[in-house]
């Protein structure tokens, strides 16, 4: 890994009109930066953003205000050639692969589909590119003349995951891939994106609600809360000194396979639920769950600082 | 002495497609003591929400057959017996589910309080002005904030925790002796997960309700359950109390459950352990170990012959070839062991 910024998204903001005078504010002020080759996690529970804030860095969605720099390239100011270069440097994997997956395609074209816009082989060439892709991602050349309602859910899931590989991307967005599957498909899927990582020097930005997952295969993490982080930091220091009252909240939730941790946890409970992202009121977003808001707190909005080393934190209390 | 209200002999349910018969549960046996938490854990399509429904009744006969040689005994009464008369008393007032799902579940075009009361006046035959005064006392114990207001909402003006409680105080209304909650997490967010988990634990402490957990999810069993039952392919491959399935389980399957989930400990980008494979088909006759064709530790007689049951305690039992005395030693996995000695 190198120091070099593959991605750097600065006050990236995204909104919704939802009706007169009212907005959804999905995304708001999220600034953080992917390093080549690393994995970014992105927490939150639903309706946080995650998503939405992966597409917009994608340029699926517009980006209301703010800029997403790719290769130091503002990419909702490049010029047509550059965005379809763009667009094969930086693939998707979507979170349900039985919706994801054109059910009227072959899995050889749902593959190749990306290949003929953007490398142009011939068909012979194009053919051998699909099986060594299905190799690739654990399955066969006999896969590429079937239908996706022939294949289990990890196996679609493969698919996707080939479908992004097979225009050689350096930068994959992977919102959710792993929960609409099954646990022990879990761990197969996560593996081979570990392992496709290692060998092809991708950079992943890794979305997904299940906290033990992220904390497994992402080098750093932020955590989102109604549209925007409050607190980014390394894995290690994120779960071993969360800062932020709502990333402690957060982790003290998550369960735990072993009785006699979870028999002798303190858990940290949060009261009431996420309130709705419409017109939100000024200052800090989680204060009326936040057991340390003060007067400050309804005021200003707090602004993500970097409160040790590396560690961010978007909190009154530091 | 504890009093066992449920007792499921044999249960083995088919569906009948076109495809084939599907056999989703084959023969599976287990009681149920007062106010205990049984845990059925398994993948997807390995019959735990089938059992959940064949002892409430709530399959559809046909495509679904239970079939001959079953038993499921409530109190002493034979389920699989009972009149269609009895059967609507036995469903809410003696055993009542939570389902997976809370936005699908609850009725869009009733308000909860109708949807609540609705029970209420069935079973206890309470007059309108008393349902609903109940249906607020439910409203309040399952901590829905101004629940005077709130049993005017309709579905889809609530959250998906707050419908999962909704769904709660509709299951609980008539103080059932039995419940059975499928997945009952699976579709919120960690934060409230925990809140529902509290309060289905302080529920079971008040009213001794015995409940039957279903759910693929280790952390929340870990938390939740007092006795665990691993399913396979329709049938249970392990059980044994909480403590004996996570520091001391044999199956090879229960092992590669355990060691799939990441845990917050490890070191991160280590290899998962991943089980390779997929459940065998259903439709077709299984010979020998339903789970050979992916276990590690597979010999040549897990391929002919069905597992006996082997009972390592009177709480734990697991049917596995390895624990014939002639078999090859086979120690629990390092990831699993490591755990113990914490």
């Amino acid at each position: 890994m190198n120091n070099e910024n593959l991605i750097e998204v600065v006050n990236l903001k995204k909104y919704f009109s939802v009706g007169k005078d009212r907005t959804l504010k999905a995304v708001d002020n999220v600034s953080f930066n992917i390093k080549k080759g690393e994995t970014l996690g992105l927490v939150g529970e639903s309706g946080c953003g995650k998503t939405t804030c992966g597409r917009t860095v994608l340029g699926i969605y517009q980006a209301t205000a703010g800029h997403v720099y790719y290769n130091g390239k503002d990419i909702h100011a490049m010029n047509r050639e550059e965005k379809l270069k763009f667009k094969k440097n930086a693939q998707m994997i979507f979170q349900d692969p039985y919706a994801s997956l054109d059910p009227r395609m072959t899995i050889g074209d749902i593959i190749g589909e990306g290949i003929d816009v953007h490398i142009k082989l011939s068909h012979k060439e194009r053919q051998e590119k699909i099986d060594s892709l299905l190799g690739k991602v654990g399955l066969n050349s006999e896969h590429s003349a079937r239908f996706p309602h022939e294949l289990s859910g990890g196996q679609r899931q493969r698919i996707g995951i080939a479908r992004a590989l097979a225009v050689e991307p350096e930068f994959i967005v992977c919102d959710e891939p792993i929960s609409a599957l099954d646990v022990s498909i879990q761990a197969q899927i996560v593996n081979l994106l570990i392992k496709l990582q290692r060998e092809l020097g991708l950079t992943y930005l890794f979305i997904s609600h299940d906290l033990s997952m992220v904390k497994h295969i992402s080098d750093r993490v932020g955590v989102m809360y109604l549209g925007s982080i409050v607190e980014l930091a390394s894995n290690h220091d994120l779960y071993e000194k969360p800062m932020h009252p709502y990333t402690q909240a957060l982790i003290s939730a998550i369960p735990i396979p072993d009785p006699k941790i979870e028999d002798n946890r303190n858990r940290i409970k949060l009261e009431g639920e996420v309130p709705s992202p419409i017109n939100t009121p000024e200052g800090c977003k989680f204060m009326k769950r936040c057991i340390h808001a003060k007067e400050i707190c309804g005021k200003i909005t707090p602004e993500l600082k970097e409160v040790e080393k590396n560690h961010f934190v978007a909190c009154h209390l530091f | 002495m504890v009093e066992k209200i449920l007792e499921v002999k044999n249960l083995q349910v088919s569906f009948h497609t076109y495809a084939g018969e599907v056999r989703a549960v084959r023969g599976i046996d287990f009681d149920l003591d007062k106010g205990e938490t049984l845990a059925l854990v398994g993948e997807s399509g390995c019959g735990k929400t089938v059992t959940a429904k064949a002892i409430m009744r709530l399959l559809k006969v046909p495509p679904a057959e239970i079939k001959k040689g079953s038993e499921i005994i409530f109190n002493g009464e034979d389920v699989l017996k009972m009149s269609k008369k009895r059967l609507s008393s036995f469903r809410g007032e003696d055993i009542s589910m939570i389902f997976q799902d809370p936005m699908t579940s609850l009725n869009p075009t009733m308000t909860i309080g109708n949807q609540i009361m609705e029970s209420l006046k069935i079973h206890k035959k309470l007059n309108k002005k008393e349902a609903e005064k109940e249906a607020i006392k439910l409203l309040e114990l399952v901590n829905i904030p101004n629940a005077k207001e709130r049993i005017k909402s309709f579905p889809h003006q609530l959250s998906g925790g707050m419908r999962q409680r909704v769904m709660i105080a509709i299951a609980l209304s008539c103080n059932p002796k039995i419940l059975i909650a499928d997945e009952p997490t699976t579709a919120l967010d960690v934060t409230i997960q925990a809140q529902i988990l509290d309060l289905l634990k302080e529920l079971k402490k008040e009213f001794e309700t015995a409940i039957i957990l279903v759910t693929h999810d280790l952390g929340v069993v870990a938390n939740f359950a007092d006795k665990i039952q691993v399913m396979y392919a329709g049938q249970v491959v392990e059980r044994g109390t909480r403590d004996e399935i996570f520091y001391n389980s044999m199956h090879p399957y229960t092992w590669a459950l355990l060691s799939s989930v990441p845990r917050l400990n490890t070191k991160g980008k280590e290899e998962l352990y991943a089980l390779g494979g997929t459940p065998p088909d259903l439709i077709l006759p299984l010979k020998g170990c339903p789970f050979s064709s992916r276990c590690e530790h597979c010999m040549e007689i897990c391929l002919e012959e069905k597992p006996e049951i082997t009972k390592l305690s009177d709480t734990h039992s697991l049917s596995c070839w390895l624990q014939h005395p002639y078999a090859p030693k086979t120690e629990r996995p390092a990831v699993l062991r490591g755990e113990r000695d914490e």
